[in-house]
């Protein structure tokens, strides 16, 4: 294979600088809705006592899962040797650092105390997987910063496959985590489930790499980079594989349920009685986040279509913060099974749907995330060499073949031999 | 710099009876119920006590919330007409058997478990299980991440949405902190009752609450648990809470 | 070409500008020093006041660990009995009808620009007088007694 050429972006366009303005304003609006919820207090966002954590925890969550998945492709140049990944593994790091970055931020944001952050850092309850994953999320940044470090200076290339070891180690550990902050809930009926941890893996893989997938045809697109079908293909390939690993394991998890009398109730309540969670759960994340975009993707027609592929990875997205919709806030809604066999009323709400609807400071505070991660990957890609220079199959394929050359039928034989010029 | 620990043992045993005899000229109702020592200050908590309730359902008025109006006087937890958001230390449930139809009315507060389930998941380590039983939010520590009121089982814990300000001296509560029942702690220090329990117990013909030191085999509360079984909510989660009920 | 020597050189001048600028700027400062009003009563802190300048926070910090995590009541640095003898009235702040912490913890700390978080829970106002008849607030006159007995 030949040797990548990595370049900077030139990043002169207006085109850029809009884009830089755009990202940059909903990043700061980020900070105005935590300043907004801050000052007034939680009760002017859509979380109360019943749903505690909301429409921010949803895209936090969201970005951190895609995070660790985002680092998939660096990790399967490096860790399983595909030389054809190689030449994004670059983008891929950052990626995963950025994706980190901007869930992180809305987390933090969100907190009831966030200028408490230093005792947050400084005061650990080791039983508490949280406190672990302020470790795992920071940890995460050295690692895939030295990870990255060492594949972007030649002298330290010799290095790369026992920092990209390290970093894929780590970001199953942080995975696992984030899937065991939910998984290790003995309350709800939503949770308090061994499954969670390997499903969030499995989603981290899928919701990473459609948004490595997008980010990548975007960057291409907008600096005139050839992007080749090979590689492509294979890109789209890899994410049908993990949006099917998804379904399969969502479908485990429910069938686990159905089968135990305990949580028909909760079953109940996701798959037919639930409403907007019902409804999120079918559409967004089975229709939109499932089935269409593995049609999508492996037809024949549609899967060589570069728009078709944009767009399947784009619903892998949408049906990936509907999938953990339903989970954080759908598992929240459904009461607490307090006094198994009764009915049960209160003033605190016991016994009853939860009620929730997402509130304009917290939807801003959501998307300031993701602005704040795609501003990150603009600025580094033209302060550093990420993107490789060209994708094209020529350059990247090891099995390309140059298609035969057309033969040249000379026009006028009679000249041939002054002329001497062949094509 | 030396903390005060360096009390004169003669002091001590002086305020440790004018606090004894206040406790007992303030509130009445403690001899009554479950004579409960007061410590001596400057003595820490300790885990030869572990404080409980007992709550008889079958005594609790369905339209009776005095225990919640106590608790909330007590601590100063008002509302602000938002129902969601507003904090609910203890609250009345109303329960309807789902085959029979048979009604049953009780309070429901933090049921301080002996596994809680809020201390496990504190990433600070601000909730916590004092010695004596009582579990509590160090609010100096807490962030307000929530995942406690993720994690307790009987929804136990409010978070304080909004601004606060008259607080009650001995209860400091403050925006962005998460809180709960704290049995009352600061009136439990210095030899009184809860004050959900006192409010209970001084309508004649309630008394549907007792509190006391369930590991005090003498205790009114330890008699009365050996007297006829009793439940605990969610007993199968392994919490071990130290609220027992009966009637349930 | 931005050369290092010439921004060293920038740098060192701006330094030097603020090293000789900065104590005659403080020599004129206009901001008040602060004013801390008397305590409402008792006739020595718990600390000499030179101490509690310094420490109080180291102390109160130990404290209310103590306290809040172990249960111990009736501390020699308790918050409540420094609301107690320091809140005092003042006819600005709601119209001198509760004693605050303003006229004296506000000063020092409007002056040093040091945030207080304590009062976003803690209450720091208190009755005009003190009502003395909770349990709690009869174990801190208890101890307010012992300590006049150790000073005398």
């Amino acid at each position: 294979m030949k040797p990548v050429l990595f370049t900077q972006i030139e990043g002169n366009s207006g085109a850029y600088w809009s884009l830089l303005g755009w990202l940059s304003a909903f990043a700061a609006a980020g900070f105005g809705a935590m300043w907004y919820m801050e000052h007034n207090g939680h009760w002017v966002t859509g979380m109360n006592n019943q749903v505690v954590w909301g429409t921010p925890h949803v895209f936090a969550v969201f970005l951190i899962v895609a995070a660790s998945g985002a680092l998939n492709v660096a990790s399967i140049s490096s860790v399983f040797g595909r030389t054809m990944y190689k030449p994004l593994a670059r983008l891929s790091t950052l990626l995963a650092l950025a994706l980190l970055a901007g869930g992180l931020m809305v987390l933090l944001l969100d907190l009831g105390r966030p200028d408490r952050l230093i005792v947050a850092m400084t005061k650990y309850n080791f039983k508490s997987i949280f406190a672990w994953n302020i470790f795992l999320y920071t940890g995460f940044f050295v690692v895939v910063g030295i990870y990255m470090w060492m594949m972007m200076e030649r002298r330290m290339n010799r290095y790369t496959k026992m920092a990209g070891i390290a970093a894929f180690i780590w970001r199953l550990a942080l995975t696992t985590g984030t899937g065991s902050i939910f998984g290790f809930l003995v309350a709800r009926q939503a949770y308090d489930a061994a499954i969670m941890a390997p499903m969030f893996i499995i989603m981290s893989f899928s919701f990473g790499l459609a948004f490595f997938l997008l980010v990548l045809m975007v960057s291409c697109n907008g600096t005139s980079r050839p992007l080749g079908d090979a590689t492509l293909a294979k890109l789209k390939n890899l994410l049908g594989v993990f949006v099917a690993a998804v379904l399969y394991f969502v479908t485990v998890q429910h069938l686990t349920n159905l089968y135990a009398a305990e949580h028909h109730a909760v079953e109940a309540f996701i798959l037919r009685d639930g409403g907007i969670y019902t409804a999120v759960f079918w559409i967004g994340q089975i229709a939109i986040g499932g089935l269409a975009p593995l049609a999508l993707l492996y037809h024949p027609s549609t899967g060589k279509d570069r728009s078709m592929i944009a767009l399947a990875a784009g619903m892998v997205i949408v049906g990936g913060l509907a999938q953990i919709y339903v989970i954080i806030i759908g598992g929240q809604a459904f009461p607490l099974s307090i006094f198994p066999g009764y009915e049960v009323s209160s003033s605190f709400f016991d016994g009853v749907v939860a009620s929730y609807s997402p509130s304009l400071p917290e939807i801003v505070l959501g998307l300031s995330g993701i602005a704040t991660t795609l501003l990150i990957v603009a600025v580094a890609l033209r302060a550093l060499p990420f993107l490789p220079a060209s994708l094209a199959d020529a350059d990247v394929d090891p099995h390309y073949v140059a298609p035969p050359e057309p033969e040249v039928i000379e026009e006028d034989a009679s000249e041939g031999d002054e002329a001497g010029e062949v094509a | 710099m030396s903390t005060s620990k360096t009390f004169d043992v003669a002091r001590r045993r002086l305020l440790s009876g004018a606090a004894a005899v206040a406790g007992m000229a303030i509130a009445p109702g403690v001899t009554l119920i479950a004579p409960a020592d007061a410590r001596q200050a400057g003595e820490a908590a300790s885990d030869k006590v572990r404080w409980g309730l007992l709550i008889d359902a079958n005594k609790c008025d369905a339209g009776c919330d005095d225990c919640v109006v106590a608790c909330r006087t007590e601590n100063g937890w008002q509302g602000h007409e938002r129902p969601t958001t507003d904090p609910q230390w203890i609250r009345k449930v109303n329960l309807k058997d789902n085959k029979t139809g048979a009604t049953l009315s009780l309070p429901v507060m933090c049921q301080h478990c002996e596994n809680p389930p809020c201390v496990d998941v504190c990433p600070t380590g601000a909730s916590m299980r004092r010695a004596d039983g009582i579990v509590l939010v160090d609010r100096h520590t807490c962030i307000g991440c929530r995942y406690c009121m993720m994690a307790c089982p009987y929804k136990a814990r409010s978070f304080v949405h909004e601004d606060t300000s008259g607080q009650k001296p001995h209860m400091p509560r403050g925006k962005g902190t998460v809180e709960s029942c704290t049995l009352c702690a600061h009136r439990i220090d210095v030899g009184g009752t809860p004050a959900c329990v006192e409010a209970c117990g001084q309508k004649a013909g309630k008394e549907a609450m007792m509190f006391g030191d369930l590991n005090d085999p003498d205790s009114a509360i330890s008699k009365e648990l050996g007297k006829r079984a009793t439940t605990r909510l969610r007993a199968d989660l392994g919490l071990e809470p130290g609220v027992h009920y009966r009637g349930l | 070409m931005i050369h290092v020597k010439s921004l060293l050189g920038v740098l060192f001048a701006a330094v030097l500008v603020l090293a000789i600028a900065a104590p005659a700027a403080m020599a004129d400062s206009t901001v008040p020093l602060p004013s801390l009003a008397k305590a409402f009563k008792g006739t020595q802190c718990v600390e000499p006041a030179d101490v509690m300048r310094r420490q109080h926070m180291t102390f109160l910090d130990h404290q209310r660990d103590e306290t809040m995590r172990q249960g111990i009541r009736g501390n020699k640095y308790s918050l409540q009995q420094c609301i107690d003898c320091h809140a005092t009235a003042d006819p600005k702040i709601m119209d001198g009808s509760v004693r605050t912490l303003q006229p004296f913890c506000g000063e020092c700390h409007a002056y040093a620009a040091v945030n207080i978080d304590c009062f976003a829970c803690h209450n720091p106002t208190t009755p005009l007088q003190t009502s003395g008849n909770a349990p709690l607030d009869k174990m801190i006159a208890a101890h307010m007694d012992s300590k006049k007995r150790d000073s005398q």
